[in-house]
């Protein structure tokens, strides 16, 4: 994935190279990464559509507080961005516009 | 908004104070009725009752034991549609008013069976015609499917509806200030003197020189009514509101206790809590109305939870409105309730024309604050 975003990694996080999938797509991050610095780095723009108007956003805050950066995260819809940390292997796609109750894993299971 | 003047005193023909959705219902009605109003709002320090509430527009079971509060509330709703038209049109805000039935459900037969009693001494005393109607589990899955196994069943109100209250609030401000009102945002009233021209009213910095002055000011009447031979015994009932997750719309009606916005966002609350002017929440309260929303909709039990707030509702020793003119200090009128929403359309329309032309068609006398003299 072309990194189309003006971002450049700083040599401050030294750990381990993960592999993250998304948009299916591989991309090598940092272990201690947010899956929000990940989308950014890989240039992933928009990361999301809004419920009401399906306009594009990205995020934003980067602390826990505007939603901008909600994305589907392994399976998990409405997902953080910002507040969920990458780990290898981790599955990463676009949140399109309001989650669907009732769709994740979890809930599927529990209905039993 | 506020104006500034060099002897800091004004003189419009009415002060109403309290900017929220009550204060400004009035005022707009005042200013339909060709007033010139001021709405004096204490800051954003108040209580705020206006920025917390769930809003519902809601009829059924309200007035169980008065029948002229059934009989307003119902009015209300009824003149709904024309006041968000009207707000439509000169502001431009949608307030997201929706009117096709509300449900209030219920975990246990016993709860359904007592709200079926109520409602049916409710229609008997209204000869009838108070419509509802009592569903079990599976003619409720017909309105919401994803009502859980728990749900003994439910009761609908076809004349029960919501809107968003936050955008009413503002619809509301604009609306006002667009027909040439003033509100001073920093008008907490700290005395208001009757006189020989009608009363002044003081704030921290202003002073207000009017006709006719109206006390929306929701717990802030308290103190203010006995100021101008009025009296009001209201305390704080507080209730905490949940807000989770924008989802994808399920729940196309709203409830008692759960309701989904026109955005997606799930709302859910209906706690009551005694516990004086403490707007804040509680682990244990947001639990249980969680546990309770996600029995009566299994689907919502890993839904995410935003944020969740305390607000405080402004009740009587009844519940019951307040409206009522001062006979000692003619051009005083008190207008106090805790459905500032349901009753925003009665407030815009049949009780600010009341103010305006000192009559009313409406049997006021049944909310005057006598009925809790000993």
């Amino acid at each position: 994935m072309q990194n189309a975003l003006p971002f450049n990694r700083l040599e401050t996080n030294t750990s381990e190279w993960v592999t993250v999938f998304i948009e299916d797509q591989a991309v090598k991050v940092r272990q201690g990464d947010s899956v929000a610095a990940a989308v950014l780095i890989a240039g992933l723009t928009p990361t999301r559509t809004t419920p009401m108007s399906s306009s594009g956003r990205a995020p934003y805050c980067l602390m826990g507080v505007c939603y901008e950066c909600l994305l589907t995260i392994d399976g998990k819809e409405n997902t953080q961005a910002c507040m969920t940390l990458v780990h290898e292997g981790m599955k990463v796609n676009k949140q399109h516009q309001a989650r669907q109750l009732g769709q994740s894993e979890t809930f599927k299971d529990e209905q039993v | 908004m506020t104006q500034f003047s060099t002897d800091n005193s004004y003189h419009p023909d009415v002060c109403v104070l309290g900017g929220g959705i009550v204060g400004l219902s009035v005022a707009i009605g005042l200013q339909r009725n060709g007033l010139d109003v001021t709405v004096l709002d204490e800051s954003d320090t108040a209580l705020r009752a206006s920025r917390g509430n769930f809003g519902l527009v809601w009829v059924q079971g309200k007035g169980d034991t008065l029948a002229e509060y059934a009989n307003v509330s119902r009015l209300s709703a009824k003149l709904w549609p024309q006041l968000a038209r009207r707000l439509l049109t000169t502001t431009g805000i949608n307030v997201q008013l929706e009117q096709k039935g509300g449900l209030y459900l219920c975990l246990s037969e016993q709860e359904l069976k007592a709200r079926q009693l109520m409602l049916q001494k409710m229609q008997s005393n209204a000869d009838g015609d108070y419509p509802f109607e009592v569903l079990d589990l599976q003619q409720l899955r017909e309105f919401i499917p994803e009502a859980g196994p728990d749900v003994a069943g439910a009761t609908l109100g076809p004349e029960d509806g919501h809107l968003n209250p936050l955008l009413l609030l503002r619809a509301m401000t604009e609306c006002f200030l667009n027909k040439g009102g003033t509100i001073n945002n920093r008008g907490k009233v700290t005395k208001v003197t009757p006189n020989q021209n009608g009363f002044t009213v003081f704030t921290k910095n202003d002073q207000y020189q009017t006709a006719k002055v109206v006390l929306a000011a929701g717990l802030g009447n308290k103190e203010l009514a006995p100021q101008v031979g009025l009296s009001a015994p209201l305390s704080p009932n507080r209730g905490q509101v949940l807000i989770c997750e924008r989802v994808t719309p399920f729940l196309h009606y709203p409830t008692g206790h759960v309701r989904q916005t026109n955005e997606g966002t799930i709302q859910l609350g209906d706690s009551k809590e005694d516990v004086g002017f403490d707007t804040g929440t509680t682990t244990q309260v947001i639990a249980k109305i969680a546990k309770r929303a996600s029995q009566m909709f299994p689907i919502l039990k890993d839904i995410r939870l935003i944020r969740a707030w305390g607000a405080l509702r402004i009740m009587t020793p009844d519940g019951y409105p307040l409206y009522q003119a001062s006979t000692e200090h003619q051009g005083a009128y008190l207008v106090t309730c805790h459905s500032g929403v349901t009753l925003g359309a009665l407030h815009e329309g049949p009780i600010a024309d009341w103010i305006a032309q000192d009559h009313s068609e409406l049997p006021l006398e049944a909310f005057n604050a006598k009925r809790f003299a000993l």
